[in-house]
């Protein structure tokens, strides 16, 4: 996922706040292309030179409080709070990001209280994302020098106060730990002491950042922040909102997709004990309770009549045949290199296959959820959201008020994977609350966040090489064909009929490829909402790229880790990945009978990660995966321990996918329910890890999505080497059931 | 109006007999350390102890609770199980979004009680009810294991 993201949204739904529109026009020349997401070349107005209490309009100005920029107040106890531009979903920004600034700010990162940030997305936006959305596996590639800047800069107003009050020469006070020192004379002042002072000052555009060699927090793995409050029930999430005199909604969607409602009786629900209203939205019915029970109960008791439209007969089948049907047709162009076709003629060898990735729910821990109050002085919305800016321009929309009444409160969020970069839940509960009195919390159930997700599309691929002689791969064509979310989400992303989500990887194989086309065919899966998943673009190319490089391996009778190695040329970050890889794991030692080991390698995001698993299948045919070794080069890290429970985390998340995942459609609705039929990966299938951190000076990566991407690739390819047989349609489910 | 003793403290609360624990607790109560997750028992996340017993709060009736002694996340410091295990999950930073940590550690608490040097089976057992989106099994595994080391 990229910037197209934010340009999108701002100009297809969102229209009161000229400030971010302004902003936003920056966002809409894309200036340069990496993997792993388009990055746009725009300033930070949050650290834009001017008077400091311009920078955080929440701030009183001058009053005890020192806030040279959006990001830090420091007050006069000397106590540095943080407010986070990015929100926390387990991946540890909470921690990582405040490391950022402490690095230069020279204060105890332990020490640092944190804050939500408020939405503005001229304060929190970024560089990369253009707006203030958390995704993309973008927080620290894009905060890296805006959160030192801010840091560095709040330091030298502490530096300058200090020299200023000493009447000493600047080059003489050192900062340490939140006190600035004049070691000549033995002086010494808490940044508390200098906050008055230091506030009266004009705040530097730029200062000077730390050489890394002088880091003393950034490559640490410094305790997290957010987890003290997660071991004994007191954090916080969207889900744990209580406002006073909250009321509790439960809802039913219309099962088919593109159903509506025709009519309610809730004659029975309402005599119902606790039961205080029953609420009609576009395609849903809600039941408002005094607790979550009552209106679940309620809901039980309305007869509800839905109109259930055109789509009553779909089925998974129906949407697949769809895109093998656009499959045969040409796209459009996504690479074009040398000339594919007439090298395929002329190879030694050929192969063609398809692929197919099924439709995946997010199923996050936290069910959908958000709590609102609508009243004379505006609305109030309680929610934990990736995309704080939007969430509260459209409840603005949607209730035709200036977005200014929006007061949007953010929360930490159990689990986001992508779901909460939508806000279909949003206006949906501004809807409802809209017709209540006072506040309510809607929250949905398993059941109906499963089947009402926005789900990652399916997708159809074909793909085929030609090898000459040796084995090389000489040709190599691919089409993608599916669901384009860009398309929806920020339609100017896509050019020319491209959307680069779709084909990231895809388009940009790591490997030397002389005679490389890649085209993209857009299908909608008629009604069945689609959206970003974890590993977006990159999961689902990877899969491909990496079973069908196995494939190539195999026919040329080539092991697999060399033919990679001799194709990975141009990507050395990747190929020396890939050498760790291979020299931690038992790679080339022969396996019993039952096991497999499987490699893929995978660069997205700005991070190179070459893995290897190690798996056995049982003569039932189910799959358990016993290790899984990881070499990692995302740059410079900045804090090791994240990093390494990103990869185990994206990994497990990745294995209950590949393994078991799929929502199936039938009679227009979705088949699937709860965990006990949307299967996840539990503590007893979990494979042991070992990871290498591999040390690097160039920028940092993104780290949150590249696990989920690389295991699918290994894990089929371990299948392969297990039994001889090919996965080429996912999830491996009872594929291997004889 | 039934009685329920929650963390040491007597509720009297005003709900219908077939209303699960985990809505008294969250809705009523305002407790909202312990979560809702799938309401059939299916993922963990809801994990209470009634009388040191794991149990799945959102199908258990207030009614089939009596006078038996409830404890949740909130309080399950204060045992010494409660205590090593919140630390060891902190020492190995177990957690990521820690939506799912509350029924975990609850879980692991409960598990201590009933084998306090668990083996690898053990804690599949023990764990395997508890889902966790983020992925923090090899973690949970190695944390309880720590926490029955420090607690012998």
């Amino acid at each position: 996922m990229s910037q197209g993201l934010i340009q999108g949204l701002a100009e297809k739904h969102i229209v009161a706040n000229p400030p971010r529109r302004n902003f936003l026009k920056f966002a809409a020349s894309v200036s340069a292309t990496t993997a792993g997401g388009m990055v746009l070349s725009i300033s930070m107005p949050a650290l834009s030179q001017g008077k400091q209490t311009q920078s955080y309009d929440e701030l009183e100005a001058g009053k005890n409080v020192l806030a040279p920029n959006a990001f830090i107040k420091i007050d006069t106890n000397g106590e540095v709070t943080m407010i986070m531009p990015k929100v926390e979903m387990g991946q540890g920004v909470y921690t990582s990001l405040p490391m950022l600034l402490a690095e230069e700010l020279e204060v105890d990162v332990q020490t640092v209280k944190l804050e939500h940030a408020p939405p503005n997305d001229k304060l929190y936006g970024d560089a990369m994302l253009g707006a203030q959305v958390t995704g993309g596996s973008t927080s620290i590639r894009a905060m890296w020098d805006p959160l030192r800047q801010a840091g560095a800069v709040c330091r030298s107003l502490l530096v300058t106060a200090a020299a200023q009050k000493w009447k000493v020469d600047e080059s003489t006070c050192q900062a340490r730990s939140g006190v600035i020192y004049h070691e000549a004379s033995g002086r010494k002042l808490g940044y508390g002491e200098l906050v008055k002072v230091a506030s009266a000052l004009p705040v530097p555009t730029k200062v000077a950042l730390k050489d890394p060699k002088d880091f003393k927090v950034i490559g640490t793995s410094a305790k997290r922040l957010d987890t003290p409050d997660k071991v004994n029930g007191l954090a916080k999430f969207g889900i744990d909102a209580h406002p006073d005199k909250v009321k509790f909604a439960v809802i039913a969607t219309s099962p088919v997709f593109g159903g509506k409602l025709i009519s309610v009786d809730d004659s029975r629900a309402l005599k119902m004990p606790g039961v205080l209203q029953v609420v009609k939205v576009d395609n849903a019915v809600a039941v408002i309770g005094i607790h979550t029970w009552a209106a679940k109960r309620g809901l039980g008791a309305l007869e509800i009549k839905w109109d259930e439209g055109k789509s009553t007969a779909v089925k998974t089948g129906d949407l697949i045949q769809d895109l093998r049907d656009a499959s045969k047709k040409p796209g459009a162009v996504a690479k074009k290199e040398g000339n594919a076709a007439s090298a395929f003629k002329k190879a030694d060898k050929t192969l063609s296959v398809e692929y197919e990735q099924p439709f995946l729910a997010h199923a996050t821990m936290e069910p959908m959820n958000c709590t609102v109050e609508v009243g004379a002085s505006g609305c109030d919305i309680w929610v934990g959201t990736q995309i704080p800016t939007f969430a509260q321009g459209m409840a603005a929309k949607t209730l035709g008020i200036p977005v200014e009444k929006v007061r949007l409160h953010n929360f930490l969020i159990g689990g986001g994977f992508g779901r909460r970069l939508e806000f279909d839940g949003v206006v949906q509960a501004v809807k409802i609350a809209k017709q209540v009195k006072g506040p309510v919390k809607v929250i949905w159930t398993r059941e109906e966040d499963i089947q009402h997700d926005m789900f990652r599309p399916y997708y159809f691929d074909r793909i085929s090489a030609g090898l000459d002689a040796k084995g090389k791969p000489v040709s190599w064509s691919h089409r993608i064909v599916g669901s384009s979310i860009m398309a929806r989400f920020a339609p100017p992303a896509v050019k020319n009929g491209v959307d680069p989500d779709a084909v990231e990887v895809s388009a940009d194989p790591p490997y030397e490829l002389p005679n490389l086309y890649v085209d993209y065919v857009r299908v909608e899966p008629r009604d069945v909402p689609t959206a970003f998943w974890r590993g977006v673009g990159p999961t689902r190319g990877t899969f491909v790229v990496e079973s069908f490089i196995d494939e190539l391996a195999a026919l040329a009778k080539v092991d697999p880790v060399k033919y990679r190695l001799d194709l990975l040329n141009k990507t050395p970050r990747l190929k020396n990945a890939l050498q760790i890889a291979a020299s931690k794991s038992d790679w080339g030692k022969p396996l019993a009978k039952g096991k497999g080991r499987g490699v893929s390698v995978m660069h997205a995001f700005g991070s190179f990660l070459a893995m290897i698993v190690d798996i056995t299948v049982n003569p039932q045919g189910e799959v358990k995966v016993d290790k899984v070794v990881c070499a990692v080069d995302c740059g410079l890290t900045v804090n090791p321990n994240t990093v390494l429970a990103q990869i185990e985390g994206g990994v497990i998340f990745g294995l209950s996918a590949v393994l078991y995942n799929e929502i199936t459609i039938k009679n227009g609705r979705v088949e699937q329910t709860n965990f006990n039929d949307y299967r996840v990966m539990r503590i007893n299938e979990a494979p042991v890890f070992d990871i290498h951190l591999i040390k690097s000076a160039e920028a940092p990566g993104g780290i949150g999505e590249p696990g989920t991407a690389a295991i699918g690739a290994a894990l089929a390819n371990a299948v392969f080497s297990a039994t001889g047989k090919r996965i080429r349609k996912l999830p491996i489910g009872n594929q291997l059931q004889a | 109006m039934a009685t329920l003793n929650i963390n040491g403290t007597p509720h009297q609360v005003d709900a219908p007999d077939d209303m699960p624990l985990l809505w008294v607790i969250r809705d009523i109560i305002g407790l909202t350390g312990t979560k809702f997750g799938c309401g059939i028992a299916q993922c963990g996340a809801c994990t209470v102890h009634i009388d040191g017993q794991a149990a799945r709060s959102c199908v258990l009736p207030i009614s089939a609770i009596g006078d038996k002694k409830i404890t949740t996340i909130e309080a399950v410091g204060e045992t010494s199980a409660g205590k090593s295990i919140q630390k060891a999950w902190l020492d190995l930073e177990v957690m990521q979004c820690g939506y799912c940590q509350s029924g975990q550690i609850m879980s692991a608490c409960a598990l201590l009680g009933q084998h306090p040097h668990p083996n690898d089976e053990q804690i599949d057992t023990a764990m395997a009810g508890n889902i966790c989106r983020c992925g923090t099994y090899p973690r949970i595994r190695a944390a309880i294991k720590i926490a029955a080391k420090e607690g012998a």
